[in-house]
């Protein structure tokens, strides 16, 4: 599995290291109470199929990728910057 | 039938004609008592064990490829009871006594070998940590003992005390762990519940589940609908997706561990050997292969295969553990599916939906826990109480907060 780092162009898969669920971005307010923690904590949709997954190149540029990979086949369909993926998820709330 | 040597020496003499398949090839009835989704160990122990302890024999196993084609056929077939934590504890010490009198209570000779099982450490730290170990298994009622670098040279010689990085302290030797015939299993659960009169529908995949107002009514297959006023989930990496089809959603990632065989080789690995420093543990098969393996490959996945890295930590591993390994051959090497919590413990409870069951959560050690699994969802399923050693597992812990995280790593399911 290669990915394609949007700094540092394609890295083998040891450079990169798994952050888990793209759902992490979205942390809920303090005050939304124990359901929505519980959610965003422990649940998990664990899809097969395109799955939007956290990815840091912790031995490279150290950024935070948003990755949509099929659990399948280990085809990794897009990435980009979790930076520019929650920015443009705050746009659109707004 | 009953086998014994007497059967032996008379199908010997009769060209073999007496055996017979271990089960029969049932259609599907209408409706039972409990289905299992899950031809596998655990489900099969399940069924094994509603008919045995419960006299709940209207049970179907319903499986969607060949029986024992997951999971059970596809581990490193280590057992074992040296877990620290209350709840995970009490649990694997059943199950190890289950495994202890499984050849007996089966009538199936399913390879049961307590050649111990060696947990090294590399560090004081470590060498505590393990003592602590010990003596909660100890106090558990199983056994542990501590072994001193001296003692570990006469016990283990090839393996190199001296690595630079990872020098070898000492070791805690778990006697009565050992391996199993991962297959044999499958097949003596089955063959045992078939005689109680239990179901095994091969070929036969869930493909939705018939829920109203709340309640299970049955499934939907790929034979039909198939109706049952109770259903039990024991479907090891699929379980996020089985549930699915209730509308359930589980604190479950599912991820690939990798395992290993080299070349059949003469004796030379006398126990099962935990490496401290990183996650790896090898043994030697009957056959004289080196079954061998390390950690999981830490993203999602329902490929049934992994990736270069994690392979490679574990040659790594294997070569700063023993290095005399370097000049065997690896014969092959597969990838099996995992469903790893958010605690790194199982879950056996009910779900949201009246009569419907889970079993599974099971991360990387699921084999070890095949008896009990199947012993403690049999006593749920029947009684709708959870048997005392397997109360902890409860799907609503992480609500609670009672987590079993016998790792310490938090809600990383790919750290456990």
């Amino acid at each position: 599995m290669r990915i394609i780092c949007p700094i540092c162009g394609e890295r083998d898969l040891r450079e990169f290291h798994y952050e888990g669920s793209s759902k992490l971005i979205d942390r809920p307010d303090a005050g939304a109470g124990l359901a929505a923690f519980h959610d965003y904590v422990y649940i998990r949709d664990n899809i097969a199929g395109i799955n939007e997954e956290l990815w840091s190149h912790e031995y490279g540029c150290r950024g935070w990728l948003l990755v949509s990979r099929d659990t399948n086949t280990h085809e990794i369909m897009s990435t980009e910057l979790a930076r520019d993926a929650k920015f443009k998820r705050s746009e659109n709330e707004t | 039938m009953h086998y014994s040597a007497w059967q032996i020496f008379k199908n010997g003499l009769t060209g073999g004609s007496g055996w017979k398949p271990f089960w029969r090839t049932p259609e599907p009835k209408k409706k039972y008592d409990i289905i299992i989704i899950g031809g596998g160990g655990h489900g099969l122990a399940t069924a094994y064990y509603l008919a045995k302890n419960h006299g709940i024999n209207n049970v179907a196993v319903l499986e969607k490829g060949y029986l024992g084609g997951g999971n059970v056929g596809r581990n490193t077939t280590i057992v074992r009871a040296n877990y620290l934590l209350d709840g995970n504890s009490q649990f694997f010490s059943h199950s190890l006594k289950l495994w202890e009198g499984m050849e007996k209570e089966l009538n199936f000779n399913t390879m049961m070998s307590q050649r111990g099982i060696l947990s090294l450490g590399h560090s004081d730290g470590q060498m505590d940590s393990l003592a602590r170990r010990g003596n909660m298994m100890i106090s558990q009622g199983d056994d542990a003992e501590l072994l001193s670098k001296e003692q570990l040279k006469e016990f283990v010689p090839y393996v190199n005390q001296e690595d630079p990085r990872f020098p070898i302290y000492g070791g805690l030797l778990h006697k009565r762990g050992g391996t199993a015939r991962h297959d044999a299993v499958a097949w003596g659960y089955a063959r045992a519940a078939d005689r109680l009169g239990v179901d095994i529908i091969q070929n036969c995949e869930v493909t939705g589940m018939v829920i109203s107002n709340g309640t299970i009514t049955g499934v939907e297959t790929n034979k039909g609908i198939i109706k049952a006023d109770k259903v039990g989930m024991a479907v090891a990496g699929r379980t996020s997706q089985v549930a699915s089809m209730a509308g359930l959603k589980l604190p479950i990632e599912s991820h690939v561990l990798q395992a290993f065989v080299s070349e059949g080789l003469k004796p030379c690995i006398n126990c099962e050997i935990s490496w401290g420093a990183e996650l790896f543990y090898i043994s030697q098969s009957d056959k004289g292969g080196l079954v061998f393996g390390g950690d999981i490959d830490k993203y999602n996945t329902y490929a049934a295969r992994g990736n270069l890295p994690a392979m490679e930590n574990v040659m790594e591993a294997a070569m700063a553990l023993m290095p005399m390994i370097g000049k065997a051959k690896v014969l092959r090497s597969w990838g099996g599916i995992v469903d790893m919590t958010m605690d790194g413990s199982p879950i056996i409870d009910k779900t949201a939906i009246t009569g419907l069951y889970l079993d599974g959560g099971w991360c990387y050690g699921g084999f070890k826990a095949t008896p009990a699994s199947g012993w403690c969802f049999a006593h749920l399923l029947a009684t709708d109480i959870h048997h005392d050693v397997a109360e902890k597992f409860r799907l609503d812990r992480f609500e609670k907060g009672y987590l079993l995280d016998e790792e310490a790593t938090g809600a990383t399911p790919n750290l456990h």
